[in-house]
């Protein structure tokens, strides 16, 4: 409970559970870590209701500028404000260097993974990852085959989940490659803390992560096609009713660029144009908010309305530029996935410096068996799904969620993959007037144009109902700032 | 700038104007109810609903309170005042790059305001603090539009999007009036007629700025004079078409595209019908035919700019 911790921390700490899992702010025999030392007496320090006052104010600050994400599913109120957590989490220098360094390798292999498979397909030939896996992807984009893209940048935008072990160790749970979102929260939950804590902020010494807009935006403009150099740059949104539809006009506000639609574009002789009051104007850079599905009827899904007749073919002819590009997926499907650290070798000769979770691949009999034995210990996911969906947590699970699971891998196996469940680690949270613990994974998000640029920190998820593993927005997670640390 | 940026501003402007109109109205209404002259309540309250386009569902029916409130909080009714919250709300959620984050925050507040749970019994404790505090949000968010925004494209189409809904409901307004109000031989001393004259200026906000140009000579010539030929004074009708003019020319001179011809004619026929005339003139005529002439004038002008800056045809726009 609150052993190794000094009398006046008592109340803040209250019942503060201490188990297997990696608590990120005390130690396994209760005493507080020493870069945790300063927030936790800051915390002790302020009197009983500041706490509530400030998370108040906070909250008021989140309302008013509008910071929400919409529910799918739900009729009214689908508009939320975004769920989050009045504590910073905090990573030391040294901590970030490797995560750093580790995804920056990560990245590029992965980049030229998507390169290589688009092309020659080396890594397929040399029967390194096994064809048929990369093939049945339903991401895989056989339009792709052949075509060249700038600077052969396939994932300019990518935000990886990281996870934190028993041992304090960080590995990759798995990469979005395709519309990563949640950037736009990790900053205004920055602008909000530091409004909340200000000292506190100062004397941490925290590397700044504001200019992420401005690196999006030279990214972007690193990859305009050949002979434009004053590129104009849009962000292709699928509209209002979009659950990341804050982060995209926020986004496009902090880099000064047209938020579009697809019923703003119009292609003619393979060249995009946006509808202005000025007349049709020329549209260089997409960075595209849209899946692929439903970025091109003509190409992808007949049925789409959200996206640009046309784009495909102005694509292909090098006349505009689409980042992330069509069919990057097929990086970051969850089979796939379990092949990242033989890229890494493969491409870089190098060994993982973030290794992955341990991954069953369903496809493989002698896999599919034990995990079928095992589904009340495991967790089985969709490869192509994100946000928390289409997923059975095992030990959380009723037998008839297991008994339905059993049967979908039966029938589709290459669909599925199945990891151990996590004891991922806990960060404290404010609840109530004390402090509690609740999982916590970590999305830095990583820019590749020119160069490979990483911000500081990135969107730390956390799982805030009790006991709960799954951290995403759409299934009751919030999120809270993370401090990366000078020192 | 986009088209469809361009329209949720248009819109979003409208939306609002009409809303502070509907408030205003409303109070004025009501007000008038509390004395005891020869029009009946029934006849106040449908005149108000011709003047705000007859919206459907509003049948008087002895309960004022239960109309106003259903008049201000009703949210699939085009007249009323939440409804047309929502309407502003949603336009510039679809925009929020486009405007200040100060204008967001002070839409917001309105929205939260009307939806909060508290707001329908502040209305009933005290309906005229509610309706003022409406005006208030509205007032607040055009002052900070004004001073956030750059005086570029998009605050232009807000302000051609204000003048239009404001010249159309202030011609309606008067169309609807005029039968009761402006007819020669008036003999009324009974200080009722004096009521309802205010009454109709306060529906324009315009009882003070009357009283500086006339004094408090109220006469409902003078009236219609000023609030059809005024040129300084922002809710007289003449002043609005030049504000769209002024519009129109602004969007111009910043993207450098000619508005076409017949944008620039109907708005110059109705500047000349406004400004070569004297209110003898149009009284000597027929003065609801001239306008209904306005509010016609008003809807063509909406149609053309729509047709031009928004929902153009490829085919025109790669020709030029």
């Amino acid at each position: 409970m609150s052993a190794g911790l000094p009398v006046e921390m008592e109340t803040l700490f209250g019942d503060y559970p201490l188990d297997q899992a990696f608590d990120e702010m005390r130690e396994r025999g209760g005493e507080l870590r020493p870069h945790y030392k300063a927030l936790a007496e800051t915390l002790a320090r302020l009197p009983e209701d500041e706490l509530q006052r400030r998370k108040q104010s906070a909250d008021l600050s989140f309302l008013t500028q509008g910071i929400t994400f919409t529910v799918y599913g739900r009729d009214e109120g689908t508009e939320r404000i975004f769920p989050y957590d009045l504590l910073p989490r905090l990573i030391t220098a040294a901590e970030w260097d490797r995560i750093e360094r580790g995804l920056t390798q990560r990245i590029t292999a992965l980049n030229m993974f998507l390169r290589d498979v688009y092309s020659d397909a080396k890594i397929l030939n040399d029967r390194v990852i096994p064809r048929e896996l990369v093939y049945s992807c339903k991401h895989y984009r056989r339009q792709m085959r052949g075509l060249q893209v700038p600077r052969n940048v396939y994932i300019a935008v990518v935000g990886s989940d990281l996870l934190r072990l028993n041992t304090g160790e960080y590995v990759v749970l798995e990469d979005n490659l395709r519309v990563p979102s949640g950037v736009s929260y990790m900053l205004t939950n920055r602008r909000v803390m530091k409004r909340t804590f200000p000292q506190l902020f100062h004397s941490y010494g925290v590397r700044p992560i504001e200019h992420y807009p401005q690196l999006l935006l030279a990214t972007l403009r690193s990859l305009a096609p050949e002979g434009r150099p004053e590129p104009n740059i849009v962000l292709l949104t699928p509209g209002v009713f979009n659950s990341a539809y804050f982060e995209h006009t926020y986004l496009a506000r902090q880099m000064g660029i047209d938020l579009v639609e697809g019923r703003d574009l119009v292609t003619h002789d393979n060249i995009v144009y946006m509808r202005t009051t000025d007349g049709l104007k020329r549209v260089d850079v997409i960075y595209r908010r849209v899946d692929d599905d439903f970025s091109d009827p003509l190409i992808f899904r007949g049925d789409s309305i959200l996206g640009c007749g046309g784009l495909f073919n102005a694509y292909r002819a090098g006349n505009v530029t689409v980042t992330n590009a069509f069919g990057t997926g097929l990086a970051d499907d969850k089979a796939v996935y379990a092949y990242v650290p033989d890229m890494i070798r493969y491409y870089l000769s190098e060994d993982a410096i973030l290794p992955n979770v341990k991954t069953f691949l369903l496809g493989e009999e002698k896999h599919r068996k034990h995990v079928l034995a095992n589904l009340d210990k495991l967790v089985v996911k969709a490869v192509g799904e994100s946000g928390g969906y289409g997923m059975l947590i095992g030990p959380q699970s009723t037998a008839r969620q297991r008994e339905e699971f059993a049967r979908q891998i039966e029938a589709n196996p290459r669909n599925y993959i199945a990891q151990p469940t996590l004891d991922f680690s806990r960060a404290p949270c404010l609840i109530g007037n004390h402090l509690e613990p609740r999982h916590v994974d970590l999305r830095p998000y990583v820019l590749f144009g020119d160069k490979v640029n990483i911000v500081p920190g990135g969107l730390t998820r956390v799982a805030l109902e009790k006991g709960s593993l799954v951290v995403n927005s759409s299934q009751g997670g919030g999120s809270k700032d993370t401090w990366v640390l000078e020192q | 700038m986009l088209s469809r940026v361009a329209d949720s501003l248009y819109w979003m402007s409208r939306y609002l104007e009409r809303a502070e109109n509907t408030v205003r109205q409303l109070d004025v209404t009501m007000s008038l109810m509390l004395d005891t002259s020869d029009t009946s309540a029934a006849k106040r309250w449908q005149r108000m609903m011709a003047s705000l386009g007859k919206p459907p569902g509003m049948e008087w029916n002895d309960d004022l309170d239960a109309m106003a409130r259903m008049l201000v909080f009703d949210t699939l009714n085009h007249a009323a005042v939440t409804f047309c919250v929502n309407g502003a709300r949603e336009n510039a959620r679809q925009v929020r790059e486009e405007i200040s984050s100060e204008q967001w925050a002070r839409l917001n507040r309105l929205y939260h305001q009307m939806h909060s749970p508290h707001a329908q019994s502040q209305f009933r404790v005290n309906i005229n603090d509610a309706l003022a505090s409406v005006v208030d949000g509205i007032h607040l968010f055009k002052g900070v539009s004004d001073t956030t925004m750059i005086h570029g494209q998009g605050w232009q189409f807000i302000r051609l999007g204000r003048y239009l809904e404001r010249a159309y409901a202030t011609a309606t307004l008067l169309e609807v009036y005029q039968p009761d109000l402006f007819q020669p031989n008036e003999q009324d001393h009974s200080g009722y007629q004096y009521l309802e004259l205010v009454g109709l200026l306060r529906c324009c906000t315009s009882f003070e700025a009357y009283c500086q140009v006339y004094t408090a000579d109220i006469s409902s010539d003078r009236i219609l004079e000023f609030l059809l030929l005024n040129r300084d004074f922002p809710h007289a009708i003449r002043y609005t078409v030049d504000g769209m003019r002024d519009a129109i020319d602004s969007i111009q001179r910043s993207g450098g595209r000619r508005p076409p011809d017949e944008l620039v004619a109907v708005i110059g026929r109705l500047q000349a019908m406004l400004g070569y005339t004297t209110i003898q003139e149009i009284l000597a005529g027929d003065v609801g035919k001239f306008l209904h002439s306005i509010r016609e004038q008003c809807m063509r002008i909406h149609e053309l700019i729509y047709r031009y800056y928004v929902h153009y045809s490829i085919q025109s726009a790669l020709a030029t």
